[in-house]
C-alpha cells in the first residue's frame, strides 16, 4: 500500500495572551488509502491537526513539522498557489455542520460546479451533468430538484450530502472527515456515513475521520489515534479496542453507556496530569 | 451588606481584582476597575477622554479663561485681525470680537445642549423601550408603532419644522433635537428587554412577589445601562452636529451669543479673504465631537465586547 | 382573499396554502406598517402646523396678509371645526398632494417641490454612488487586512465623518477648490451660459444633458455638481465603509469560508463571491439609510453651494416663516424616507434567499 501522506512531529500553536499555546504537539502518523480514525475530547487538537494538513489554519498560528508531505510534495514548503491547486482537489475536507459550512445564498448546485470548475476545465453543460451524477452518487433522489434549492431549503442530511457531493466531485485522494456526523440528528447519521463508507471504499481514497466517539470511529475505521492535550497517547487497530491500553482510551470507552447494566454513578474521566507529558 | 468593610488584603489593585469579593460593593469596584483598565487600553478613547475633560474645564471656568469680552469688540480697531495677531491667538470676527473667547463662551452653550438633550432623551427612551419589551402584547405594539414613526422622520428636517413652529432659540433647539433623538434608546432599551424578560433571574424576582413596576426599575433598566451609556455617548456627537446645523441656519442660538454653528454661518460671507473667522469654530465642533465619539467607541470596547470592531 | 387561496389550496396542496397565505398576511402586516406610518408623519406635521402654533392661520399666511385671506384661509382649513376633523382634513389635502400655497413663491407648494426635487435627487443619488464605489472596497480591504494601513485609513475617515459638521467641510472645500484651484464651478447646477438654452427633460440635467448628447453642457453641470456630491460621498462613504468592514469581519469568520477555502478557491473569489455576497445583504439597508441620510444631508449642503434643490427650498422658506413650504417638504422627504426603506426592505428579500417568498 503506498504511503499518501506523512506527517512527523506536528505542531501547531498559537499566539495568545499569555504566550504561545500548542494545540498540536508533535502528531506522528502516515496514511495510506485507508481509513484512519483521529479521536479525542474538544480541545485536544484532531482538529487543528486536519486543518493544518489542509492549510486552513488560520494565519497567526505557527505551524512546524520535521515532515509534512501529501504524495511527496512538501507541504510547508508548497506554495500557496501550489496548496490551493491541492485543496479541493486531491485532498478535501468535509465539515461539522451544514447550516454553517455551505454559503446560505449560493444554490447547491451551483457550490458543487464551483469546486469542480476550479479544478477541470470543463464547460458549463458538462459541469451540471457532472454535479447532478454527484448529487445522485450521494443518493439524494430528485438531483435536478436539489441542484436549484438553497441550504436553508434542505434538512440537515441532505445538506451533509450535498457538502459530500461538493468536496468529492473533483475526484480527491484523501479526504479529512472534520466531525462530519455529529450535527446530524442520530437516525441521519448512520444514513450519512455509510454514504461516505461506500464512496471512499468506490474510489480508493485515503480518509481521516475526526471525532469524538470513540465507538462510532473503531466501527468505521481501520485504525484509531487516540489524542490527548495536542498528542497521541495511544495508536491501536480498531478491531483491538477491546484491548487498549492507555487509561485515557479506557476511560473514553468506560464513558460509553451500555443497556442492561446499572450505571451508578456515572463514570467520570479522571484527567491526570502526566498523560499531558 | 454588614461586611462590606471586611479586611482588605495588600493592595487596592489585588482587592478590585479579586475573584472572591466580599461584598457587593466590592464586586461593582472590581467590575468597575475592569472596565477602566480596558478602557484605559484604548490610547484613542484616553485622547477622547482629555478632550471631554478639557472641554468641561473651559465651560467651567470660562469666565478665567477668555482673554476678552465674547459678545463685545472694536469695529474701529480690531475688526477681522488675522489668527496670531497680538492678544488675539485666533483672530477676530467682522464685529471685532476675539474669535478664541467666543469659543470658550461658546463651549457653554455646547455642552448644555448635549447635556439637555441626553438628560431628556436617555430616561424617555429607556423607559418607553423597557415598558414596551416588559409588557409586550398591545403595549409593545402601540409603543414601537410610535417609535418607528419618529424613526421614520429624517432627524434634522423634523427638528427644523420644529424649531420653525416653536420659534428660533436654543431651548427650542433641545426641545426639537430631543424630540427627534429618543427613537433609537426606545429602540434598543426594548431589544435588551426582550433578552432578560425570560431568564431565570426575573423569574426568581416574579415568584419573590416583586410589582412590575419594581421589575422594570430595578431589573430591567440596570440591564440596559451599559449599552444605553455607549449609545448615548455616541449619538453626542450627533446632536452636537445637529446643533451646529440649527445654529448654521439661524435657528438656534440667536447673537450675539457664540454658538459656534451661528459663528461659522456668520463667518461664511467672509470665507474667501479672512477665512479663519469661520473655520475656528468649525475646528472646534470638530474636535468636541471626535471627543465624544472616541470615548463613545472606547466605552463599547469596554462595555460590549459583542459589539467591537463595528 | 378567502376565495382565491381556498381555489389554490384544490389546485396546488395544503403546503402551498399555507405559503400563499402567510405571504398575503404578510404582505398586508407590510403594508399597515406603512400606511400607519404614513398616517403619523402626516399627524406630527399636523401637530406642528396646526396645534403647536398659536394661529395657523398667521403662520401659514405671515401676518402681512389681507384680512380676507386669513378668512378664507381660517375656512379652507376648517380651523372652526373639532381637531380630528381637521386631521381629516388634513390628509385629504395632503393625499390629493395639496399642501397650500407657498407665501414665498406663491405657487403651489406641491409644484414648487416637483421643481426642486430633482436637484435634491440628483446631488443625493450621485453622492451615494461615489459612497458606495469607494465605501465598500475599502471596507473590504479593511476587514481583509485586519490593522493594516487600508484599515487605519477607514477607521480614520469614519471618525472624522461622523465628527465633522457637513456644511463647514462644505466651505472648506468651496475655499480650496473654487477659490483657491478654480477647479470646480458655484454656485448652482449649471452655468449662466447654458442656464437659457439647455432645456431639461427630467430634471436630472447630467442624465439629460447626456442623453440630448450636449458635451459641453454635461461639463460644465459635472462641474457643477461634482464638489457638493463628492462631499456627501465622502459622508455616506464614512458609514458604509465602517459598516462593510464590520459585516465582512462577520462573514470571513464564518464555516462557509473555511469550506470555500477547502474547496480550493482563489482568496479574492472567497472574498468577493462568497463572503461579500452574503454581506451585501444587510449592506442594501446601510446604503438605503445612508441615501436616506443624504437626503437630510441635502439641507445643509443646499444651503453651503446654493443648490436649488429641496433643502434648500426648505431652508429659504423657514428664513421667511413660510409654513406650508416647510411641511410641505417635510413631508415629501419623509415619504421617501419611508419609500426608500420599503425598497430596501424588498431587496432584503430578494438578496436573501432565506427570506425569500416562493
Amino acid at each position: 500500500m503506498s504511503t499518501l501522506l506523512h506527517v512527523e512531529d506536528l505542531r501547531v500553536s498559537f499566539p495568545s495572551r499569555s504566550g504561545m499555546v500548542e494545540a498540536v504537539r508533535g502528531m506522528t502518523f502516515t496514511l495510506g488509502r485507508e481509513r484512519l480514525g483521529i479521536v479525542g475530547e474538544s480541545g485536544s487538537g484532531k482538529s487543528q491537526t486536519g486543518r493544518a494538513i489542509m492549510g486552513l489554519t488560520p494565519p497567526q498560528a505557527r505551524i512546524t513539522a520535521r515532515r509534512l508531505e501529501f504524495d511527496g510534495i512538501d507541504l510547508l514548503s508548497a506554495t500557496p498557489a501550489v496548496r490551493r491547486n491541492l485543496r479541493g482537489g486531491r485532498i478535501a475536507m468535509v465539515l461539522q455542520d451544514p447550516k454553517y459550512s455551505l454559503n446560505p445564498v449560493m444554490s447547491i448546485g451551483r457550490q458543487i460546479v464551483e469546486t469542480l470548475r476550479t479544478h477541470e476545465s470543463v464547460s458549463r453543460a458538462e459541469a451540471r451533468a457532472r454535479a447532478l451524477d454527484m448529487l445522485a452518487a450521494v443518493q439524494i433522489r430528485d438531483p435536478a430538484r436539489v441542484f436549484d434549492l438553497y441550504p436553508h431549503e434542505v434538512s440537515g442530511g441532505m445538506g451533509q450530502r450535498a457538502m459530500i457531493a461538493m468536496m468529492l466531485i473533483a475526484g480527491p485522494e484523501l479526504l479529512i472527515a472534520d466531525e462530519p456526523t455529529s450535527a446530524l440528528d442520530v437516525t441521519v447519521q448512520l444514513e450519512v456515513l455509510s454514504i461516505l463508507d461506500r464512496l471512499v471504499a468506490d474510489r480508493g481514497m485515503g480518509l481521516i475521520f475526526v471525532s469524538h466517539d470513540l465507538r462510532l470511529v473503531s466501527s468505521f475505521c481501520d485504525r484509531v489515534l487516540v489524542m490527548y492535550a495536542g498528542r497521541v497517547v495511544e495508536e491501536i487497530s480498531a478491531a483491538e479496542l477491546g484491548n487498549a491500553k492507555h487509561p485515557y482510551t479506557r476511560g473514553l470507552l468506560n464513558c460509553m453507556p451500555t443497556l442492561g447494566t446499572d450505571r451508578h454513578p456515572l463514570p467520570v474521566l479522571d484527567r491526570q496530569p502526566e498523560w499531558r507529558l | 451588606m454588614s461586611d462590606t468593610l471586611a479586611p482588605s488584603p495588600p493592595g487596592t489593585r489585588a482587592w478590585l481584582l479579586s475573584d472572591r469579593p466580599q461584598s457587593r460593593m466590592q464586586a461593582r469596584l472590581g467590575r468597575a476597575y475592569m472596565n477602566w483598565l480596558r478602557f484605559a487600553s484604548n490610547r484613542l478613547a484616553l485622547v477622547g477622554l482629555a478632550i471631554l475633560i478639557a472641554l468641561v474645564l473651559v465651560a467651567a471656568f470660562a469666565s478665567v479663561l477668555a482673554p476678552h469680552s465674547p459678545t463685545a469688540g472694536s469695529l474701529a480697531t480690531t475688526r477681522l485681525l488675522p489668527p496670531l495677531s497680538p492678544g488675539y491667538l485666533l483672530g477676530t470676527d467682522d464685529q471685532g470680537r476675539d474669535i478664541l473667547s467666543r469659543l470658550i463662551y461658546g463651549s457653554r452653550l455646547t455642552l448644555t445642549v448635549v447635556l439637555l438633550v441626553a438628560a431628556i432623551t436617555a430616561p424617555i427612551g429607556l423607559l418607553v423601550g423597557t415598558v414596551a419589551g416588559y409588557a409586550g402584547g398591545w403595549v409593545d405594539a402601540l409603543l414601537m408603532r410610535i417609535t418607528d414613526i419618529f424613526l421614520a422622520f429624517p432627524k434634522l428636517v423634523l427638528a427644523l419644522a420644529l424649531v420653525a413652529a416653536l420659534g428660533p432659540g436654543i431651548e427650542n433647539a433641545v426641545i426639537a433635537i430631543a424630540v427627534t433623538s429618543w427613537p433609537p434608546y426606545a429602540r434598543m432599551a426594548r431589544a435588551e428587554t426582550l433578552a432578560v424578560r425570560n431568564t431565570d433571574y426575573l423569574a426568581a424576582v416574579q415568584l419573590m412577589g416583586a410589582s412590575p413596576f419594581r421589575i422594570v426599575l430595578r431589573h430591567v433598566m440596570p440591564m440596559c445601562l451599559s449599552s444605553l451609556i455607549v449609545r448615548v455617548t455616541l449619538d453626542m456627537a450627533g446632536i452636537i452636529l445637529i446643533a451646529a446645523g440649527l445654529g448654521f441656519l439661524g435657528l438656534g442660538a440667536q447673537p450675539p451669543s457664540p454658538e459656534w454653528g451661528a459663528m461659522i454661518a456668520s463667518g461664511r460671507r467672509f470665507i474667501l479673504d479672512q477665512w479663519w473667522v469661520a473655520t475656528m469654530p468649525g475646528m472646534a465642533i470638530l474636535i468636541v465631537s471626535l471627543g465624544f465619539n472616541l470615548v463613545g467607541d472606547g466605552l463599547r470596547d469596554a462595555l460590549d465586547p459583542r459589539e467591537s470592531g463595528r | 382573499m378567502s376565495s382565491t387561496t381556498l381555489s389554490d389550496n384544490r389546485r396546488t396542496g395544503p403546503q402551498l396554502h399555507a405559503k400563499a397565505g402567510k405571504l398575503i398576511l404578510g404582505t398586508a402586516r407590510f403594508a399597515g406598517v406603512v400606511v400607519t406610518t404614513f398616517l403619523g408623519l402626516l399627524a406630527v406635521t399636523f401637530f406642528i402646523g396646526r396645534v403647536i402654533p398659536v394661529d395657523p392661520v398667521l403662520a401659514v399666511l405671515g401676518d402681512r396678509a389681507p384680512a380676507s385671506a386669513i378668512e378664507r384661509t381660517r375656512e379652507a382649513m376648517g380651523l372652526n371645526l373639532p381637531l380630528y376633523q381637521q386631521f381629516f382634513i388634513y390628509v385629504r389635502q395632503a393625499l390629493s398632494g395639496d399642501f397650500g400655497t407657498s407665501v414665498l413663491t406663491t405657487n403651489p407648494v406641491m409644484s414648487d417641490i416637483a421643481h426642486v426635487f430633482p436637484a435634491t435627487i440628483e446631488l443625493a443619488t450621485l453622492g451615494v454612488l461615489i459612497g458606495t464605489c469607494f465605501g465598500i472596497p475599502l471596507g473590504v480591504l479593511a476587514a481583509v487586512k485586519r490593522g493594516s494601513l487600508v484599515d487605519q485609513i477607514v477607521r480614520v475617515i469614519g471618525l472624522i465623518g461622523y465628527s465633522v459638521p457637513i456644511f463647514w467641510l462644505g466651505l472648506l472645500a468651496l475655499l480650496l477648490f473654487y477659490a483657491k484651484l478654480g477647479w470646480v464651478a458655484y454656485p448652482g447646477r449649471i452655468g449662466i451660459a447654458f442656464e437659457y438654452s439647455f432645456v431639461p427633460t427630467t430634471g436630472l440635467y447630467l442624465v439629460d444633458a447626456l442623453w440630448q448628447g450636449e458635451w459641453e453642457v454635461a461639463w460644465d453641470v459635472f462641474r457643477h455638481i461634482i464638489l457638493p456630491a463628492a462631499l456627501l460621498g465622502y459622508f455616506s462613504m464614512a458609514y458604509i465603509s465602517r459598516m462593510t468592514r464590520s459585516f465582512m469581519l462577520n462573514e470571513l469568520g464564518q464555516e462557509y469560508v473555511v469550506a470555500a477555502r477547502a474547496k480550493g478557491l482563489s482568496e479574492s473569489r472567497i472574498i468577493w463571491r462568497h463572503a461579500l455576497r452574503n454581506a451585501a445583504v444587510p449592506l442594501v439597508t446601510v446604503i438605503a439609510l445612508s441615501y436616506a441620510g443624504l437626503l437630510e444631508g441635502s439641507v445643509l449642503t443646499e444651503t453651503v453651494f446654493s443648490w436649488p434643490g429641496l433643502g434648500l427650498y426648505i431652508t429659504n422658506s423657514l428664513q421667511n416663516a413660510d409654513m406650508n413650504a416647510v411641511l410641505g417638504g417635510t413631508i415629501i422627504i419623509g415619504s421617501t424616507f419611508i419609500g426608500i426603506n420599503l425598497l430596501s426592505d424588498l431587496l432584503y428579500r430578494t438578496l436573501d434567499p432565506r427570506t425569500r417568498a416562493s
